[in-house]
């Protein structure tokens, strides 16, 4: 059963237990995001909507939006901007000129980055990942960053199961964007279930629907086939 | 006034509505009603219909007034020209500029800024129907909506307004009481802490009233605090009850 809590709720006495989505008032744990609370070694309040905000190692997946040299500056589906250098790029290479950066990267490419560095300004900084550019190979579902945990699932169960019934090479980043690679129909068929847990996330038992649902797609595609 | 106060507005110590002093109108909370912002809120009090939609954080225009090390708060307040009798003539006014600005430090005090630097986190409150009380019924909204919106808040903002009306002290003005009555006295309020965020007076109150008055409307935020923690955890009750249904 999850505990929703709104922002001001008291939640613990334990102040040194205290984490991310509450606050510490007179030795008292809060709440200071609306979501569910998550009592492990840490209290968490794990917030239900609101938009992704970008942290230390993160992988994210991003859209280049502008080129100004020497950085190109990615959106990241952030409020904030981040910014990759050329020199993450031109490593083994020649270096990269003024005015030639676009020959590598250029505006509406998606890269597949980690995240750096976040400082005080919000200023992002980004590092490529191998297999980095995802020019023209699959598609890209985006769901809100909020649901990621859900697609997931505990431990990996939701993606493994996902990834199996689909035949599909699936990646999902953390600010909400989803790489899918297959065959069209199983792509389709990856993007509309990703679609229900989105629709269904907060309710108990999702793994085990999806499966149910992803196997009797199954046999009905099968049994198509046969006749 | 002078005409106005021939006008009774109590009989039988019941008022024109039938409410008590003390009774607050009934109140309607609906979340997420609108799809396009990151969060939204439809709320009724007695006949005030007022809809609130939360945008942000997102990049703040015009770049100066970018604050470098917290987000800002923009807050409008507006009434639709269909909200009242006499078509009200659209776009902000005197009034609607000082509501906006008054409500707006209503929340001053709970949004936590500082993890947004240089963004905006945008509220726009709209009067669909008006019959006094809008300000503190767009407050209320308003702090249902940001929170639906995701943002970072030490609590919920909670609001109403105390007036008096034929020398008696009253709770939640209507439209009548407000015009034909002796004051009107809006406040907001952090109900966990008590703290007062906003509190404007229009009329003469005495000290004693005034006191009498705040106290009826600080008791009144808390029930209001409740409503509006009740439907923000029902939200996600309720989803879950749907999809029940539908697997049945």
């Amino acid at each position: 059963m999850y505990k929703v809590v709104v922002p001001g709720d008291f939640i613990s006495e334990e102040a040194e237990r205290a984490g991310e989505g509450t606050y510490v008032e007179d030795g008292k744990v809060y709440a200071m995001n609306y979501g569910i609370v998550e009592e492990r070694e840490e209290i968490k309040v794990v917030a239900l909507s609101g938009k992704y905000m970008p942290a230390k190692g993160d992988v994210v997946i991003g859209r280049i939006a502008e080129i100004s040299f020497p950085f190109w500056i990615v959106d990241i589906a952030s409020p904030y901007e981040a910014r990759l250098h050329v020199s993450e790029f031109a490593e083994g290479r020649d270096k990269i000129e003024f005015g030639s950066m676009s020959r590598y990267l250029d505006v509406d490419d998606f890269i597949v980055a980690k995240v750096m560095d976040v400082n005080v300004l919000m200023r992002i900084e980004l590092a490529l990942k191998e297999e980095f550019k995802m020019s023209g190979v699959g598609r890209l579902v985006e769901i809100p960053h909020t649901k990621v945990p859900r697609v997931i699932g505990r431990s990996g169960s939701m993606i493994k199961t996902l990834k199996e019934k689909c035949n599909c090479f699936i990646f999902i980043a953390k600010n909400g964007r989803i790489w899918i690679k297959g065959s069209e129909a199983d792509m389709n068929l990856a993007s509309e279930v990703i679609l229900k847990i989105v629709n269904e996330a907060h309710t108990s038992g999702l793994t085990d629907r999806v499966t149910n649902f992803l196997d009797s797609f199954r046999r009905d595609k099968e049994k198509g086939e046969e006749k | 006034m002078k005409e106005g106060t021939e006008r009774k507005l109590i009989i039988d110590g019941k008022r024109l509505d039938g409410r008590g002093f003390e009774e607050l109108r009934p109140i309607k909370i609906e979340i997420g009603v609108l799809k396009r912002a990151d969060g939204s809120c439809y709320l009724e009090v007695g006949d005030n219909k007022v809809i609130a939609a939360v945008y942000g954080p997102r990049e703040m225009h015009p770049r100066h007034a970018q604050d470098a090390k917290m987000a800002v708060i923009k807050y409008r307040y507006n009434m639709a020209p269909f909200s009242v009798d006499d078509r009200k003539r659209p776009g902000p006014d005197r009034r609607s500029v000082e509501i906006s600005k008054v409500s707006r430090e209503a929340f001053d005090p709970v949004i936590m800024k500082e993890y947004y630097p240089k963004m905006a986190i945008e509220v726009y409150v709209e009067m669909l129907q008006s019959d006094a009380g809008t300000r503190t019924a767009g407050i209320n909204a308003a702090s249902i909506a940001l929170a639906d919106a995701g943002i970072p808040m030490t609590d919920l903002v909670s609001s109403i307004a105390v007036g008096k009306i034929d020398g008696e002290v009253v709770l939640d003005l209507t439209g009548v009481e407000d015009n034909n009555g002796e004051a009107d006295m809006p406040i907001a309020m952090i109900a966990r802490t008590n703290t007062i965020t906003a509190l404007q007076m229009d009329g003469h109150l005495t000290k004693e009233e005034f006191k009498r008055g705040l106290k009826l409307a600080m008791g009144a935020c808390h029930q209001i605090y409740e409503l509006q923690r009740a439907a923000l955890i029902e939200r996600y009750s309720k989803s879950e009850e749907r999809e029940e249904k539908k697997r049945d």
